[in-house]
């Protein structure tokens, strides 16, 4: 079953836009949330990450912490 | 051994290593990201045949082109120490050690931290040092810009649609930033600007709560959620010792973008080159890979 993809990010962050396009290239849907317009789940990142720093990516509850390729890579088994 | 490892894959590093595919050398790049500060940038609209595009195009449009070229690539590896031995140049990284003919250093600059208790504890915690990544995050929340350049200034202006207020954290007796971003902050009443003002400290629980502040007699506290560290860059050199730097730590390089040392080749923002432009350190990355692969030439 495909996992749960959920990406934290801000419209003008460079890592978070490299992220997204990451994820596009390699087919994997995702959860856009815009965490500068979501005051909710800019909550809920925080909450999750401990930290308030973009992009944040919850792939099944496994959160990952800045555009981090190869544990991207590793939890999406690409 | 390789026959050339060039370290950092910014616009320095990447076109050095289109030019030394090209010329078919045994090749590696090790880096920590790709893009560098380019991929951190916001428009561009100085880079010829491009009259406008993002800092994050133009770094996949850089990495695209690596990749023609199926160069060798260790990304998320940072260099802790080069050194030469004998003819060769022995490097070690968080990940492994390596041997190589000739090394193109273009490791590039990154932000410079305050310095003071709190700073590593804090950040990501209301702390950054991307105004441009994380800012939207502090919508109507009083925050702190440290600096007093362009960058700090360019800070504020970002900051000024977002967040309830301001307060402009300037070491120097008048703002560095150039006139017409000045006049702007200046007029601004959602913005204090402090100038003569040193930060201490930073404190908070789990995120920051405030910055602690002196103004030559007395220290005083600022409460803010959000701080912003824009006091400027330094060249990411300390991996290597040997290499003649100047004052700032950049790398000293001749014409032909050699150190002092035979091998050691260095290109982009990391040297003491006049001016750090995307278009300049692509421009300094190709020579250096010409000049290698000179050297490599007559040395082989």
């Amino acid at each position: 079953m495909d996992k749960k993809v959920k990406v934290y990010s801000t419209t003008t962050c460079p890592f978070c836009i490299r992220a997204k396009q990451f994820l596009k290239d390699n087919n994997i849907a995702f959860e856009d949330l815009d965490v500068g317009s979501n005051q909710v789940a800019a909550e809920e990142m925080i909450k999750k990450s401990g930290q308030m720093g973009v992009p944040v990516i919850d792939i099944d509850g496994e959160i990952i912490i800045g555009f981090d390729k190869d544990k991207i890579k590793q939890a999406l088994e690409l | 051994m390789y026959d050339l490892i060039i370290i950092g894959a910014g616009p320095a590093g990447i076109t050095a290593s289109v030019y030394a595919a090209r010329r078919r050398l045994n090749l590696l790049v090790i880096t920590k990201d790709i893009g560098g500060q380019a991929a951190w940038s916001g428009d561009i609209e100085n880079y010829t045949g491009y009259q406008f595009i993002t800092g994050p195009e133009l770094a996949g449009k850089f990495e695209e082109h690596m990749r023609k070229f199926n160069i060798p690539l260790k990304e998320n590896e940072r260099v802790t120490e080069i050194k030469k031995i004998k003819d060769y140049i022995w490097g070690e990284s968080d990940k492994g050690s390596y041997e190589a003919r000739a090394v193109i250093i273009a490791s590039g600059k990154k932000t410079k931290e305050l310095g003071v208790p709190g700073e590593k504890e804090f950040k990501n915690k209301g702390l950054t040092y991307c105004a441009i990544c994380d800012g939207p995050l502090f919508a109507d929340k009083e925050v702190a810009v440290i600096g007093g350049g362009n960058s700090a200034l360019d800070a504020v202006l970002q900051l000024l649609t977002i967040a309830k207020h301001i307060y402009l954290i300037n070491a120097a007796a008048n703002l560095g930033a150039e006139a017409i971003m000045r006049e702007q902050v200046e007029k601004n009443d959602k913005v204090t600007i402090m100038n003569n003002t040193q930060v201490k400290g930073i404190f908070g629980d789990s995120l920051v709560k405030g910055i602690n502040i002196s103004t030559g007699k007395e220290i005083k506290t600022l409460a803010v959620e959000g701080v912003f560290v824009e006091i400027g860059l330094v060249p990411n050199s300390e991996f290597v010792q040997d290499v003649q730097k100047n004052e700032r730590g950049e790398i000293k390089i001749n014409r032909s973008n050699e150190t002092n040392i035979p091998g050691i080749f260095a290109a982009g923002d990391v040297t003491d080159v006049q001016e750090k432009q995307i278009i300049i350190a692509a421009g300094e990355g190709s020579k250096a890979a010409l000049s290698a692969f000179k050297y490599l030439a007559k040395t082989g």
